[in-house]
């Protein structure tokens, strides 16, 4: 790298609304490498959830993501209850489906979230308002169902918190209904318009070996033609007992990663539709009592890719070990391919492609001390704080 | 002294930023309803604007000393081009010899001055935004050209704005004939991006390169540059109802014009992504061009 300029998409940057930097390197308009920085917003939750309760870590690790915020409860209460002998084993049958319910409305709400950000990300914003738009009835059911439209609450180990009431299933089926014009409408905005086909097409091309090479999951994997899909490949709640395909495209491209999307959330509102149809009657809640001492993974198909928790216990109440992987953390490394070689406004689209999450990857903040720097913990700063007080104070009184 | 009431007060720098922040609450306002949103009062962007005015303007630190010159250049060569063109419209009679001529010529100044100012900031991604910016600028100015070369020929020779005028008011609107609607479609879209809306907004991507040209920006040098983008965007339409549509010139019929044309900009931005600067200049070099270019050629044979 020798004398290029640096262009930096980041630490705050309109683009994208969390912390972290991209810092382009660029000649001319050509980007020629990227260097990706994130680490700033880590929040240490695995050691919190080393200090609470197995109960209240599903409340703790809802709080990772704000958009994905039933996965990660969901792969944890998976992972105890892969101690306990697995989900199949423990769940009740009603509460299998009300946990897929939600994830999948999850899934539709985060895509169609994903959307719309795509659409500002190329400098559409009539696509966002209206991606956002109708992404509030999936808001407005989750309310219905679990009384928050984010952060639902619902997952505990053993089954679910609420029940789904019965004289509430034909409004949520008549919800999904209205939904489906909405998503043709979007389907039919990208497929056609020439311009979006024009910045989507060959731009930010992920090949199915570098896919392979950087461990790529999700959406982003299943567009370039990788055949994964935790839901399939290793089922959970209801699923397997469903009706429902997993969307694969070949270009992988950015715009095979928004059909994919797209088609995928139709996918949804077919399982959605398919669990409210065959939901038994029956208990929503197995009571588990004791955690016995073990080893356990959750493995969960998030709208970003496969989520992942592994949980050892020791036969108290509190877990000895929380591990989370999530998926961004593996999809933001591929940018590294993805967006070298384009320019700056394909870099831009490219980069939000992945449908990246930053506070749900910072697992571990590895601090590198330069040589002359003091690095301060929380105890210096509020040191340095009372001293620069006292100095004003000092002035003030002059 | 006559001149200076001209271009102080009316059809110059007083009139031209009322119609344009007007204008631009237009654009706001019905863009707000394309995306099912409310929308501002009409009086937000006179709040806008009177409050950047108050805010302190950073300068940094490396910044040559065109930095501070280059927003009040490009305004006032604008606020020229809008008098011009303001007295054309409403008192056709005084216009000159050769202002169209000047007309295009100021007309690029804006654009110059964002570059000029751009790259005397010293700011990476202003050097972006001004290549950019500079990029789009060979761009649409070709077509721009070729598509006024057939108003002139279409007038017989007219490069006096009030000629152009009597000329449509005798016989009938350019739009009207098959090169002066093709004309008019090329200008159309030059218009677009010289006003830097979507899908030709390249040079401050906001997305992209963080506003790009005018990022080092703020206070009142910020409110000049807010100023040029408004009236400018009085400007165009202004400059397509002389140009193309000049039958009926009545209050009520140019501003029905005016509208329509503001509307049509409105829709071009909301219904299209960013083209990213290569595209758009290819697109002004390829498909515009060869509009514009066909324009002329017809106008030539008499169509």
């Amino acid at each position: 790298m020798s004398h290029n300029v640096i262009v930096p998409i980041g630490p705050y940057h309109p683009l994208l609304e969390e912390p972290e930097l991209f810092q382009l390197h660029v000649e001319g308009e050509k980007v020629v490498d990227i260097d990706i920085i994130i680490g700033y917003s880590h929040r240490g939750i695995e050691q919190l959830a080393e200090t609470k309760h197995l109960d209240q870590i599903p409340f703790l690790v809802e709080r990772i993501c704000g958009i994905c915020s039933s996965s990660h409860p969901y792969t944890y209460v998976l992972a105890v209850e892969d101690i306990l002998g697995g989900e199949k084993a423990v769940v009740p049958e009603r509460a299998l489906y009300i946990r897929t319910i939600i994830d999948e409305l999850q899934r539709i709400h985060s895509h169609l979230l994903w959307l719309g950000l795509a659409g500002h990300f190329i400098g559409y914003n009539t696509v966002w308002m209206w991606a956002w738009k109708y992404r509030e009835p999936v808001l407005d059911m989750f309310e219905m169902i679990t009384g928050n439209r984010n952060n639902y609450a619902m997952f505990k180990v053993g089954g679910v918190r609420r029940d789904i009431k019965d004289e509430d299933v034909p409004v949520l089926k008549k919800a999904l209904d209205e939904l489906v014009p909405a998503l043709d409408l979007f389907r039919g905005a990208v497929m056609d318009d020439p311009v979006i086909q024009a910045r989507l097409k060959n731009v930010g091309i992920l090949t199915k070996q570098q896919c392979i090479d950087w461990c790529v999951v999700g959406p982003t994997a299943r567009a370039s033609g990788v055949n994964i899909d935790v839901r399939r490949d290793e089922p959970y709640g209801a699923v397997d007992r469903l009706d429902w395909k997993v969307i694969i495209e070949k270009d992988g491209d950015v715009y095979a990663k928004t059909i994919v999307r797209i088609l995928e959330m139709y996918e949804s509102v077919r399982m959605i539709r398919q669990c409210l149809d065959k939901m038994p009657q029956g208990e929503i809640d197995a009571k588990v009592a004791d955690i016995p001492a073990g080893e356990g993974i959750g493995r969960v198909e998030a709208p970003r890719g496969e989520c992942f928790h592994y949980i050892k216990t020791d036969g108290t109440n509190r877990p000895v070990r929380l591990k989370v992987r999530a998926p961004s953390f593996m999809n933001v490394a591929s940018d590294k391919v993805g967006a070298v070689g384009g320019t700056i406004s394909d870099a831009t689209i490219t980069l939000a492609a992945v449908d990246p999450c930053y506070c749900c990857t910072e697992r571990v903040a590895v601090i590198n001390k330069p040589d002359n720097r003091k690095i301060m913990n929380g105890w210096d700063l509020i040191k340095m704080s009372q001293a620069k007080t006292n100095k004003i104070k000092e002035e003030m009184k002059q | 002294m006559k001149a200076l009431f001209y271009y102080l007060i009316f059809p110059g720098f007083l009139f031209s930023a009322v119609a344009g922040l007007l204008s631009s609450w237009v654009e706001r306002k019905v863009t707000a309803r394309i995306q099912w949103r409310v929308g501002p009062p009409w009086y937000q962007n006179f709040l806008d604007l009177i409050k950047l005015s108050g805010k302190e303007t950073i300068i940094p630190k490396q910044a040559r000393a065109t930095f501070l010159l280059a927003p009040y250049l490009g305004l006032f060569s604008l606020v020229l081009a809008a008098t011009i063109l303001g007295l054309a419209l409403f008192t056709p009679q005084q216009s000159f010899t050769g202002d169209l001529i000047v007309v295009v010529y100021l007309l690029v100044i804006p654009a110059i001055c964002a570059i000029i100012g751009a790259s005397s900031s010293r700011n990476p991604l202003a050097s972006v935004g001004a290549a950019r910016e500079m990029k789009l600028v060979l761009g649409y100015e070709l077509p721009f050209v070729l598509s006024i070369a057939t108003v002139i020929v279409k007038t017989h020779g007219g490069i006096r704005l009030g000629d152009i005028l009597a000329f449509q008011m005798n016989f009938n609107s350019l739009f009207f004939s098959f090169s002066g609607a093709l004309a008019f479609i090329a200008a159309l879209l030059c218009c677009q991006a010289k006003l830097g809306l979507a899908p030709f907004e390249v040079a401050e991507a906001e997305q992209e390169i963080m506003a790009g040209t005018v990022i080092e920006y703020s206070g009142s040098a910020l409110a000049a540059f807010k100023l040029t983008k408004a009236i400018l965007l009085y400007t165009m339409p202004v400059l397509l109802i002389l140009f193309f549509l000049g039958k009926d010139i009545s209050p009520i019929f140019s501003l029905a014009k005016y509208i329509i044309i503001l509307v049509v900009f409105i829709l071009i931005k909301n219904t299209n992504p960013r083209l990213r600067i290569d595209q758009a200049v290819r697109f002004f070099w390829g498909p515009v061009t060869a509009i514009a270019g066909l324009a002329l050629i017809l106008a030539l044979l008499g169509l």
